[in-house]
């Protein structure tokens, strides 16, 4: 995991979200593409490289989030959570967020269903991703898009 | 931390899986604000959180920054037999507050 900022075009909105920039001052000099490649490292740390297959996971978020400091998110994984063959772990990223990974949720057969939620922060609009880990080693994927209206960071985030 | 708020059945068949809901106050500080002097805000989040039902964990996660303030956290298990489920909130300054409830199954 590593921190960073995005630079940013400067319109009005940006001006706006232009508190983030002021907190993260000392890291704003890396560029935009970062986020991706803070995605793809800390999914690779997740996974320790196995493939990530996009399905059975179903990651619930609202279209629209008017403020980014809790927006609830559930993720659901299609699974029979039995002994022989259940959800391991849950990973959440937050590719816009200055540490990418967002929480990790350890399930097991004992969880019945692998359904979990929780709320999060999102420091800009972005394409939230949740990775789960079968038992079996193969990891699945899932992703939403959320709109935010007023980044998590300009009041506390 | 101060409280916590638990949304739980008190009981269960054997066998149902229940959904158990918690509310923890903490403000989750992230590390990554400044106050109004210019000086690093130091991170203070509640980093893990641990289930225990029966003396078996059931349940865990790793909190980061980018989980909300006073977290919220929900999650399933089986209803297997009669017994305490404890509730593990640890944040960065090593405090930990529990608690327990105890589901009884027939």
């Amino acid at each position: 995991m590593t921190l960073r900022n995005r630079s940013l075009p400067l319109d009005r909105r940006t001006v706006i979200a232009g508190g983030c920039a002021v907190l993260l001052s000392p890291l704003i000099s890396q560029p935009a593409w970062a986020a991706d490649e803070d995605l793809a490292a800390a999914v690779r740390t997740a996974t320790g490289g196995v493939e990530v297959k996009p399905g059975r996971v179903k990651l619930t978020m609202p279209e629209l989030a008017e403020n980014g400091n809790a927006v609830a998110l559930t993720v659901s994984v299609d699974s029979p959570m039995t002994a022989a063959d259940h959800v391991k772990a849950i990973h959440i990223f937050g590719p816009e967020n200055p540490l990418v990974t967002l929480a990790r949720f350890h399930l097991g057969p004992r969880s019945g269903r692998a359904k979990v939620s929780t709320t999060v922060r999102l420091a800009n609009s972005q394409k939230v991703l949740a990775v789960a880990h079968m038992s079996d080693g193969s990891f699945w994927s899932g992703d939403a898009y959320v709109l935010v209206t007023l980044a998590a960071c300009i009041d506390g985030g | 931390m101060a409280t916590a708020r638990i949304s739980m059945p008190t009981s269960a068949k054997s066998g149902d899986v229940i959904e158990i809901k918690t509310l923890v106050q903490h403000v989750m500080e992230t590390g990554f604000r400044r106050d109004e002097l210019g000086r690093a805000v130091p991170r203070d989040i509640i980093n893990t959180f641990v289930v225990t039902y029966a003396g078996g964990e059931i349940f865990r996660m790793d909190l980061f920054p980018g989980v909300a303030a006073n977290p919220y956290i929900a999650f399933p298990t089986v209803a297997s037999e009669t017994g305490d489920v404890v509730f593990a909130w640890t944040d960065d300054r090593g405090t930990t507050l529990t608690e327990t409830r105890r589901l009884t199954v027939t």
